[in-house]
């Protein structure tokens, strides 16, 4: 939203620092509390899924259809009573959850909403994320270590390893599709698979031309996938809280808000890992088909809905890969901690860094980029 | 403009605290919270620079990668840094010493470039703050890092990949006697190879 879609938004003077700062917190407010309910609604989602495949009704008491269930579960976590555990080391043990429900609705900043809807369009944005969701790891390995208690220290272990290894292979996959757009700039980079869905990255970005790298991006897309559940502990994935082994990994002593705040901070980084991969592979806010039905909305009404328009496609767009990563979570079972640092280190790490290779050797002689 | 000077002299202040406080702290995790606290302040400072570049990869490498090492090892080893601040007295003169060298470097460093600008490196807009970067300063640092600097940054990954190759030779030992995952195994049982039905008598076991 750096640049407000209404005219009359244009007298404020941005140059006043306590008007660009009111704006800014003005503009943060406007993501922050939409996602906040999306974060109560996807919850839900979650659980219907995984009841629906189980063949359970899920929640279905609070409101109609359950759909009130998380504001339920929200009002039951604030009045339970805050217990912190003797020999914890309170600061610590309290600032860990703050943490982590810190970066998870930070890294919102940087993520294009719709065109022009973006609260920070800071040109190293994919970097911003990477290092915001590589700092994730202290929320948990804070919390664990804070518990004073072993299965929580051991479970914020595992996480900490797991988290790292598979930031590698994330990393390599953002290169490829950085080589793909030339910009580290989320909004140039779905700017640049504009036109239709033959144009996405995950086709190799540049329609026809580029389409046999598609034998590499579709790959790459699919580790994305998957090394996102690992980086959010998602199931298969969530050996930190593995119940048959750790209780409840590095949560077990938290309870309350506390608790609550880990549950919003894993669910909007899940949320987070599916509209970045919508946004790297998937187009972003761009349709699928070619768009020239909103060309000539230029008044702030035609602009409105341009916004929209974008909006409602990255949401499609973030919740098919949502409803994907939750089918996951009902399907596959949990894997061994050795299988996983194995998929991470032998697996995915050679793949995507044989990919980069590949797809740099593409652009410059097949597309003489450089 | 006054809200840049207000966050230089914020994150000025938190970089220096978190610092002191990592030599102050009595708890070794606390110290390495601190040293991530100073980081961030640091990389914060790199913002404000210009230099967002750096900044996050300050972020990526040192507080995603390194600080979560430390924190590995303090967390897991018993260190008892009461015993280790016992020398406190005797090692402050060399440690002075090293301190006040190191900051009379970066001063001369911060005035040459300041005044001269670095090498070829004064027309790249790593520096030019509030105007506003003609050139992502993602591709300037690229556009010197892999011609003018191409041998040191290759010499530097492969000083990088020694230490990394010794690490490994060091700790590797192959113990004879360790029933390994082979996970070729795993991947190609069947159902058939991994199963057999057996009608088990009443009153009687059956051989595996």
């Amino acid at each position: 939203m750096s640049t407000p879609p209404a005219a009359n938004l244009a007298v404020i003077n941005a140059d006043n620092p306590l008007v660009w700062f009111g704006l800014t917190v003005g503009q943060i407010l406007l993501v922050t509390v939409p996602l906040l309910l999306v974060v109560a609604f996807v919850i839900y989602a979650d659980r219907k899924i995984f009841a629906g495949v189980q063949m359970r009704k899920g929640p279905n008491v609070v409101g109609p259809f359950g759909l009130l269930q998380s504001f339920a579960d929200l009002g039951k976590f604030l009045i339970k009573e805050l217990v912190v555990p003797a020999g914890a080391d309170k600061f610590v043990f309290l600032l860990a959850p703050l943490i982590s429900v810190t970066l998870a609705l930070g890294s919102w900043a940087a993520i294009p909403l719709a065109p022009g809807w973006i609260v920070s369009n800071i040109n190293v944005g994919i970097l911003y994320l990477f290092a915001v969701s590589s700092m994730g790891v202290y929320g948990i390995i804070m919390g664990g270590w804070a518990s004073n208690s072993k299965y929580p220290f051991l479970g914020a272990l595992r996480s900490a390893a797991q988290m790292v290894s598979y930031e590698v292979s994330i990393g390599f996959v953002i290169i490829t599709v950085i080589l793909l757009s030339g910009s580290l700039n989320l909004t140039r980079i779905t700017e640049m698979q504009a036109g239709g869905f033959w144009n996405w990255n995950i086709l190799g970005g540049g329609g026809l031309k580029n389409l046999p790298l598609a034998i590499v991006m579709i790959p790459m897309c699919v580790i994305f996938f998957i090394s996102g559940l690992a980086e959010t502990n998602r199931p298969p994935f969530d050996l930190p809280e593995a119940e048959s082994e750790l209780v409840a990994g590095y949560a077990i002593e938290y309870g309350s808000t506390p608790y609550m705040l880990f549950y919003l901070a894993e669910t909007s980084n899940i949320i987070l890992m599916s509209s970045l991969l919508a946004v790297l592979f998937l187009g972003g806010w761009q349709a699928p088909w070619p768009t020239p039905y909103l060309n000539g909305l230029h008044d702030w009404a035609g602009s409105l809905l341009v916004s929209l328009h974008g909006l409602v496609m990255l949401m499609a767009k973030t919740f098919f890969v949502f409803f994907m990563n939750a089918m996951v979570r009902s399907v596959v079972p949990r894997y061994r901690y050795d299988q996983l640092m194995r998929l991470g280190w032998k697996v995915f790490l050679p793949t995507s860094l044989v990919a980069v290779a590949l797809v740099a050797g593409w652009r410059v002689y097949a597309n003489g980029v450089g | 403009m006054a809200l840049q000077a207000i966050a230089f002299y914020l994150m000025a202040a938190a970089t220096i605290a978190s610092a002191i406080a990592v030599v102050s702290a009595r708890n070794p995790v606390h110290s390495v919270l601190f040293l991530i606290a100073s980081f961030f302040s640091a990389a914060g400072l790199f913002v404000l620079l210009g230099a967002e570049f750096l900044a996050m990869l300050l972020v990526v490498v040192y507080v995603g990668a390194v600080a979560v090492l430390f924190l590995f090892v303090v967390m897991m080893l018993d260190v008892d840094f009461a015993e280790l601040r016992q020398g406190f007295a005797r090692y402050m003169p060399l440690g002075g010493l090293i301190a006040g060298g190191l900051a009379v470097e970066m001063v001369i460093v911060s005035t040459t470039v300041a005044t001269k600008g670095a090498a070829r490196l004064s027309e790249a807009p790593m520096a030019s703050g509030s105007a506003g970067p003609s050139v992502p300063n993602a591709e300037a640092i690229g556009g010197v890092l892999y011609t003018d600097y191409v041998y040191f940054f290759q010499a530097a990954g492969m000083v990088l990949l020694v230490a990394m190759i010794g690490a490994i030779v060091l700790t590797l030992r192959h113990k004879p006697g360790v029933r390994r995952q082979v996970i070729m195994d795993q991947v190609l049982r069947t159902p058939k190879s991994g199963m057999r039905m057996a009608q088990p008598k009443p009153g009687e076991g059956i051989d595996l």
